[in-house]
């Protein structure tokens, strides 16, 4: 009986399939619902960790006491967890270690569009890429097999189609894994230069073995064409849309294993088709290599190394029919997300916006504030970069326009990497206000625990890091606590602490809208007798109030009740 | 084995992924293969979302392309507009009229166009219309949407009534189950 399974969710099961037992992650858009999923399973244990590094840190530490251990991350997770990543593939590990990254082609939620597939060439560890949920489940247990058998971490690359889209797997039993037991081997750990330099030559080793495995690997295949005037090199999604495209009309080389690549076999494929195709999303990965082999092929040229493809793209560039389709030619107002009616954060973002300040912002759903009309933010990088960002602002006389900068960062954003930028605030004296919008949860992706939630990822109580104390320690001496809601109170704590030239730190701090146990005082609604149609009210951007023939209206099924129109009403409409 | 591809198009926050999850639970019991894809994450809340459902024998991508849809579920006329050029030409649209005003129409920087649902008809479309907001009223709860449009939806499967609902009640919590096959119903004999 096969079951419709996420991809994600079908490397959850793989993951489990497989042994695993240790699980530590930070959630990022696609890879969040691998340990969301495999947290469920009672015979792993699986945390969320304060961000990636130490994610991946704790399932190192893992796999070396002696169980199958997993980490799994977003694209630009792996960049904060880089520095572990190149020296472990040095060590090797005791019992298999996994790493899950999710790539977004198309960028439907990140905030650039890189290939994770150069750091598995970087760090010189294997990399296994599913095609769909069925492969994911399956490669993520090969993926133990190999990390065993070579004693290398493997990395597993997914991309937003394959984490994000339900197909179906054939599920199988557990297969319990007895922990191996660790042994004090300083030559293998210690990676000190003289140690190190014994390693190094183990990886490049490793790295040509693999090589001769991925030349027998079944997960490198060859689905046969009937005209070989073309041969098409693809790997991941991109294997689904050539396959749509095309059916069997073309040879295909279907690589599953992306580092290292299949010399041999990429040669004999060549060699029997008259053209040759790479079709991979992002860069040039494969292209590149093929080419430093000597062979032709075309790639980039006719595909380009932005977004997303699909199988009207690859029909396109092959020449094949396009289905027809009737364009709609009016124009359609556009839809993008907008923070929730009662969101916590719009208070705030109104009062920084009034007062004409710049917002160094970061990542979360806060990202949100920079549209219309609120047009709040003045930069978003990465996380952390709010507070790092703002010190470096500041230190440099700021804008010369006579306006000040404040950075605003959410409470998992600030647990994650905010707090080293904020030392170097207290430690090198910068005059900056750092904003945390605390909001009680990880946000943007879906509501996970963090550090300062007082739950732990299966949801049991734990200790609840005290952000006001956290900042304190870190020697900033201006900490004060305001209530989003309440504009008056926001307005005068921000006025104060940019005007006092020493660092500090306003926690604009209430519980998202959309949680459970928030209760809403309810709906509110405009005396239309009173309102004047000056649309104060619709500064701050609710999706509950719109104007009608001149008058504010509340939309009473999405209103919640914040009281932050209110507040901007002079006419006393509203109640 | 027929092959059908339904592009759902809807706001974020109107139960769109309980429509493509109900959809998932039931084809592959018929012996389908199937594929659905979701878009998670940042583009949740308020925005414009899009998922493809698809089965058939063998399916192999998991999205659905321009002129790749027999069907569009849009739970709001304004995406069925944005999401036109991925039906079949003479393919169905199953709509929802009532209106969620997009931010640029709240704070009054552009119009909402007038006339969609007659518009798509008049460039082909099959459209099954209804106002499934005031239907889940109705049957007891503006939450139904969902289910109101997978009802209306169901006249476009030659799938007995029994499975559908069988599917409701494997998703939905039992108490609510009564209220959702009421709305199912509203929607399937409309």
């Amino acid at each position: 009986m096969k079951e419709l399974y996420l991809g994600n969710d079908a490397v959850a099961r793989g993951l489990w399939e497989a042994g695993c037992a240790f699980v530590s992650s930070y959630p990022g858009t696609p890879s969040t619902e691998i340990t969301e999923s495999v947290a469920l399973y009672p015979e792993v244990y699986a945390e969320w960790a304060p961000n990636e590094k130490v994610a991946m840190e704790s399932a190192f530490g893992a796999a070396l006491s002696g169980v199958r251990s997993f980490c799994g991350m977003k694209h630009v997770g792996l960049n904060v967890a880089a520095d572990p990543l190149f020296t472990i593939s040095y060590t090797g590990i005791n019992a298999g270690m996994v790493i899950a990254v999710a790539d977004d082609p198309g960028m439907h939620s990140s905030q650039n569009e890189q290939d994770s597939r150069h750091y598995a060439k970087a760090a010189k560890l294997p990399m296994l890429e599913p095609s769909d949920s069925a492969e994911a489940k399956d490669f993520a247990k090969l993926a133990y097999e190999l990390s065993e058998e070579f004693d290398t971490p493997v990395m597993l690359r997914m991309c937003t189609r394959v984490s994000h889209s339900r197909s179906l797997i054939e599920l199988c039993e557990r297969s319990e894994k007895a922990p191996r037991t660790y042994e004090k081997t300083p030559s293998k750990y210690i990676m000190m230069p003289a140690n190190a330099k014994r390693r190094h030559p183990f990886v490049e080793e490793r790295t040509l073995k693999l090589a001769d495995w991925a030349e027998k690997a079944e997960i490198n295949r060859v689905d046969e064409g009937r005209e070989a005037t073309r041969g098409i090199i693809c790997n991941g999604t991109c294997y689904q849309y050539v396959k749509e495209a095309i059916g069997d009309k073309y040879p295909v080389l279907k690589l599953g294993m992306i580092n290292p690549l299949p010399e041999k076999l990429i040669r004999s494929f060549s060699e029997k088709v008259n053209e040759l195709i790479i079709i991979e999303e992002l860069d040039p990965f494969i292209e590149e290599y093929v080419k430093s082999l000597g062979i032709p092929c075309k790639g980039k040229e006719l595909f380009g190394l932005l977004g997303e493809f699909s199988s009207n793209m690859v029909a396109e560039k092959l020449g094949e029919k396009l289905p027809e389709c009737v364009a709609y030619d009016d124009a359609i107002p556009g839809r993008p997300p907008v923070m929730c009616s009662g969101c916590p954060h719009r208070g705030i973002y109104y009062v920084l916006k009034k007062l004409g300040l710049h917002v160094l912002g970061d990542i979360g759903c806060y990202t949100l504030g920079a549209a219309q009309p609120l047009n709040a933010l003045d930069t978003t990088i990465c996380m952390g970069a709010s507070v790092s960002g703002l010190h470096g602002f500041n230190k440099a006389g700021g804008s010369r326009d006579g306006k000040k900068a404040v950075g605003v960062i959410g409470d998992s954003t600030f647990m994650h990497s905010g707090i080293t930028g904020l030392v170097n605030i207290a430690y090198n004296e910068s005059d900056s206000t750092v904003i945390i919008l605390d909001n009680s949860i990880t946000g943007m992706t879906g509501h996970q625990q963090n550090p300062t939630t007082g739950f732990n990822l299966k949801g049991d109580p734990c200790t609840k890091i005290d952000l006001e104390a956290l900042c304190r320690a870190v020697g900033i001496k201006r900490v004060r606590v305001v209530d989003p809601y309440d504009l008056k109170q926001c307005e005068e704590a921000v006025k104060e602490e940019i005007d006092i030239p020493e660092p500090s730190v306003i926690i604009s701090r209430r519980p998202c809208a959309l949680l459970k146990y928030v209760k809403h005082p309810g709906p509110i609604s405009i005396d239309k007798d009173k309102c004047v149609g000056c649309k104060a009210c619709m500064k701050i951007g609710c999706p509950s109030i719109s104007l009608v023939d001149g008058k504010a209206e509340i939309d009473r099924s999405q209103c919640v009740g914040c009281g932050v129109c209110k507040a901007l009403c002079k006419k006393d409409a509203i109640g | 084995m027929d092959s059908k591809s339904i592009l759902i198009a809807g706001v974020g926050g109107q139960g769109t992924l309980l429509a493509s999850k109900l959809l998932g639970r039931l084809l592959p019991d018929l012996g389908y293969d199937v594929k659905v894809s979701e878009v998670h994450g940042m583009s949740q809340r308020g925005g414009s979302v899009v998922t493809y459902v698809r089965c058939g024998e063998k399916v192999y991508s998991p999205i659905i392309d321009k002129g790749g849809a027999d069907i569009i579920l849009a739970f709001e006329p304004l995406e069925a507009a944005r999401w036109f050029e991925y039906l079949k030409p003479g393919g169905t649209i199953v709509l929802n009229t009532a209106r969620t005003m997009p931010m640029s129409v709240l704070t009054g920087q552009e119009e909402y166009p007038e006339g969609v649902t007659e518009k798509l008809a008049s460039l082909g479309a099959k459209v099954d219309a209804l106002d499934a907001l005031k239907a889940a009223e109705e049957a007891g709860s503006s939450k139904a949407v969902n289910i109101v449009l997978l009802g209306l939806l169901s006249r476009s499967f030659d799938i007995a009534e029994e499975k559908w609902l069988e599917a409701i009640e494997s998703l939905v919590p039992p108490k609510f189950l009564e209220m959702n096959k009421k709305a199912f119903s509203i929607g399937r004999n409309a």
